[in-house]
């Protein structure tokens, strides 16, 4: 059982919680939770959430992006409050992880919430001083959609619909151009599932191994 | 159209069961023999539970049905997996 020390908002619909959980075994970075809503009569609910936080302390934090007609994320983007406790389980998943001790260089690729799993990465690889290079590409829809600003400077930022102003790439989807002229590299790309295919493609067609493409889709079942 | 997830989407429902993250083993397709992570077989939840299906010829290779105290697994389309175990 985990129980909400804060929230803070990270955009005007998306919310990051930070949770204590006692005896929290640690986790790596990429790895998600799942979390489970019982509502009074017993009806159960539950999410995959990908954890933001590099591994540290008994406790973790997601970033959840509010789904309007969601049966769950509404719950726990407006809802839930310090101290509140909930259920998580994990973590899970051992396929989309970065290791510290990787050396290898790395090419992450995110569209919209899918930027949380490689902000664990990226907050590991600063925590743990490792020196590997990295190269984040976050594909959002506005500007006010981004996350984690203060914390990606370096960032290749795309914007599908609306661009702030002075960006000189046209708004739109992710194209061959945005990942080109990277170096062979371990690319973790995540988001939705129709961006993950096109990204994963893209990178195959530039020349990348698809042996080195790892991949986590999200879905409209979510919320 | 229907939308799938991926094998990362039961990595939960999958260590419940098992002593080991099973979505990073190594699956061979029993029709097409690809070889693949769990975690890159595309997944469909929209059902009474998971259907996962191999990302190369589509047939499904795992089923898992959850329900309260049980759940079902269907692994008849793997021929074999391949368990990387803790050193």
């Amino acid at each position: 059982m985990a129980t909400l020390r804060e929230r803070r908002a990270e955009s005007p619909s998306a919310v990051t919680l930070a949770f204590d959980v006692p005896g929290w075994p640690g986790h790596l970075a990429g790895q998600h939770v799942d979390v489970r809503l019982t509502a009074e009569d017993g009806y159960r609910a539950q999410r995959s959430y990908s954890i933001a936080s590099a591994p540290g302390g008994e406790g973790l934090e997601l970033t959840v992006q509010r789904v309007d007609d969601g049966e769950v994320s509404p719950y726990l983007t407006d809802a839930l409050e310090a101290g509140d406790p909930v259920e998580l389980r994990g973590p899970v998943g051992g396929w989309f992880v970065w290791r510290p001790g990787d050396p290898s260089p790395v090419l992450l690729v995110g569209g919209g919430s899918g930027i949380v799993p490689l902000m664990a990465m990226v907050r590991t690889r600063r925590a743990s001083g490792a020196t590997a290079p990295f190269r984040l590409v976050y594909s959002v829809r506005t500007p006010a959609d981004r996350l984690y600003v203060p914390e990606l400077p370096g960032a290749t930022v795309l914007y599908t619909r609306t661009a702030p102003p002075g960006e000189p790439r046209a708004p739109g989807r992710l194209t061959r151009a945005d990942l080109a002229a990277v170096p062979p590299s371990d690319c973790f790309v995540c988001g939705p599932t129709g961006f993950v295919e096109a990204a994963a493609d893209l990178l195959v067609d530039l020349g990348h191994d698809p042996a080195r493409i790892r991949t986590e889709r999200f879905g409209p079942t979510g919320g | 159209m229907t939308t799938h997830l991926d094998g990362n989407a039961i990595a939960g429902p999958l260590r419940e069961i098992f002593a080991v993250d099973l979505t990073a083993a190594i699956g061979t397709c029993a029709h097409c023999r690809a070889r693949g992570p769990l975690a890159e077989a595309e997944v469909y939840t929209r059902a009474p539970g998971a259907v996962a299906r191999c990302a190369r010829c589509g047939e499904v290779v795992l089923r898992l049905v959850r329900a309260e105290g049980r759940a079902w697994l269907d692994l008849h389309g793997l021929q074999s997996v391949e368990i990387r175990l803790p050193a």
